[in-house]
């Protein structure tokens, strides 16, 4: 049903995931439109981690079916996911500390580049020109995330905030279909929040980037996002634009608890 | 006085009133070095990707030397059983990233190196199982390396170097070259640090660590193959060999575990180092310290720069 409508880029139906006897996610459908900016909300182990597990080919569920930019898939690993156009960042930064921001950022492009070894490492003919088109490609991310002082820097050494920023110029070079971002504001103090929300506007509005969002700021979600979905013990319990989301009975109690 | 003097004086007027003598020591100590990087430098590959200190580096250099001689003794001729000694290096990735590397991902470290001493004993079993246990010689003039030696009259007296040690030289440093070339330069050399430092995150922007480990383990196959040629060389081919693996030990603490460059400079640093100590300042101690002089050496920029000469700054945040 849903996934025949076109402007739906990913549809997941009825997705169950377990590890031993502990329910993940149990019967979970929704899906995400072309374009939007999609929140994945939640008390804390609602299984909202997991479920970008899932999408981007970490976990693979036991039940259930994906559908991504029309295409049904079963067994995906994380390169292939990453090779029809699903970018993300961590929870906690997986960056790779000992490289420089500009080559953390290069690393995006992996998929992109040609297989011409041979060329690329005497740096000549047709690769010199590949690799200048692409750092070129990089140095827009780097200006568009306003971190040009930092390039050269390896990241181990960044502030958190920055490593962060880092994290989502890679997952912007890859020019993904499909964004994921795990939690892209925790930890950050309201200054940086302010700016990373509007770098993931503009990534959604100028780059068109279509993004599935976690996060715990409800404040920055219901700015943000088009539509939210709702986890709680692994179960969706809400779905919906956040005007109504955020005045549904049972996202207040699975936020608030019931007094009983 | 005289012990100062036989230690800081004499030596050095010895280098001075014999630079021929000087000019070969520095050449034998430059040769071995060459080989020591090229050993170390297989360390460094498989470190590097995958985070395993391989054990086996040593023997891989044996089975791959023991490969090729024993399938010329099965009738092939030389250029053949080197090609196929080649295929089995690539199946020997391709096995361990299948059999060790897959099932043991995200295992603590220590897993890991453990692993590979079982990988050692395997090679050990099979290797003399396959083509015996005892030593062999290596093929070498039909494999088209030279022998005999060539004089130089130069710096007042004669140098004399050995046509297979330019020979080894020269490959050992191309090889050097060409892996550095070809991991610091390439999309797979910027995806094998990328894997060093975060597997999750190597997988998210679509590297597939398989392949990677597949490729390393592979270069750290050809790397053993060309050492076990030109030790083999200089000895028999026989497991008593993987003992020159231990020299590679100095040689990475010296220039750090995950430093191409490190591996080079480290190996000739100790290469030459070994053979100046052991022909100027050995005779003061009755000889034969050079079996432990790279250690020494070794020991003594570990005092000054645990990371290694060249190895990765230690960034650790609180």
């Amino acid at each position: 049903m849903s996934e025949t409508t076109p402007d739906v880029l990913l549809s997941l139906e009825n997705v169950s995931l377990a590890f031993g006897g502990v329910r993940a996610i149990s019967d979970v459908s929704f899906d995400i439109r072309r374009g939007e900016i999609r929140a994945i909300i939640g008390p804390n182990g609602a299984g909202k981690t997991s479920m970008l597990n899932v999408i981007n080919g970490f976990y693979t569920p036991q039940l259930g079916r994906i559908t991504f930019n029309g295409q049904p898939r079963s067994r995906m690993r994380p390169s292939e996911a990453a090779r029809q156009g699903i970018a993300r960042t961590f929870q906690n930064v997986a960056l790779f500390k000992g490289m420089t921001t500009l080559d953390n950022i290069m690393t995006g492009r992996n998929l992109k580049m040609s297989r011409n070894l041979f060329w690329q490492a005497l740096r000549h003919g047709p690769a010199l020109a590949e690799e200048i088109e692409h750092r070129k490609v990089c140095e827009e991310i780097i200006d568009f995330l306003e971190i040009e002082a930092i390039r050269k820097t390896p990241v181990g050494k960044l502030p958190y905030g920055l490593q962060k920023r880092v994290e989502l110029g890679r997952a912007l070079a890859m020019e993904p279909k499909l964004l994921l971002l795990d939690e892209p504001m925790a930890g950050m103090n309201r200054e940086e929040k302010e700016d990373m929300s509007r770098f993931i506007v503009e990534a959604n509005r100028r780059l068109g980037a279509t993004i599935a969002l976690i996060e715990h700021d409800i404040g920055v979600v219901m700015d943000l996002s088009d539509r939210v979905v709702v986890l709680e013990y692994g179960r969706k319990i809400a779905d919906d634009v956040p005007d109504v989301v955020k005045s549904d009975p049972k996202v207040i109690a699975a936020y608030l608890g019931v007094s009983h | 006085m005289s012990v100062l003097y036989q230690i800081f004086v004499d030596p050095f007027a010895q280098m001075a009133s014999a630079p021929d003598l000087l000019a070969q020591t520095v050449w034998e100590g430059f040769v071995g070095g060459v080989l020591y990087a090229l050993i170390a430098l297989g360390f460094v590959l498989i470190y590097k990707a995958s985070g395993v200190f391989n054990f086996a580096q040593g023997i891989m250099m044996v089975f791959a030397a023991l490969t090729l001689v024993g399938l010329h003794e099965k009738g092939m001729p030389a250029w053949v059983a080197l090609g196929l000694t080649v295929v089995v290096m690539y199946a020997l990735a391709w096995g361990v990233e299948l059999v060790v590397l897959r099932p043991l991902v995200n295992q603590p470290d220590i897993i890991l190196l453990m692993a590979t001493f079982g990988l050692t004993y395997f090679l050990i079993g099979f290797g003399e199982l396959v083509f015996g246990g005892n030593p062999k010689e290596m093929i070498t003039s039909q494999l088209g390396l030279p022998s005999g030696a060539v004089d130089f009259e130069i710096l007042g007296g004669h140098v004399t170097l050995q046509k297979l040690d330019v020979a080894a030289a020269a490959i050992a440093l191309a090889m050097v070259l060409g892996l550095a070339l070809f991991f610091q330069k390439t999309r797979i050399g910027r995806a094998l640090r990328a894997v060093a430092d975060d597997h999750q995150a190597a997988l998210s922007v679509g590297i597939s660590l398989n392949q990677i480990w597949v490729i390393v383990w592979f270069a750290a196959g050809l790397v053993a193959l060309a050492t076990g040629i030109m030790w083999g060389a200089r000895s028999d081919v026989s497991f008593a060999l993987q003992v020159v693996a231990l020299k590679a030990l100095p040689v990475l603490i010296l220039g750090g575990l995950t430093s191409i460059p490190g591996a080079i400079v480290g190996g000739l640093i100790i290469g030459i180092g070994e053979k100046l100590g052991e022909f100027y300042w050995g005779p003061l101690l009755g000889g034969g310290i050079e079996r432990w002089l790279a250690y020494a050496i070794a020991l003594a920029f570990l005092l000054f720069r645990p990371q290694g000469l060249f190895g990765e700054k230690i960034i650790e945040r609180i």
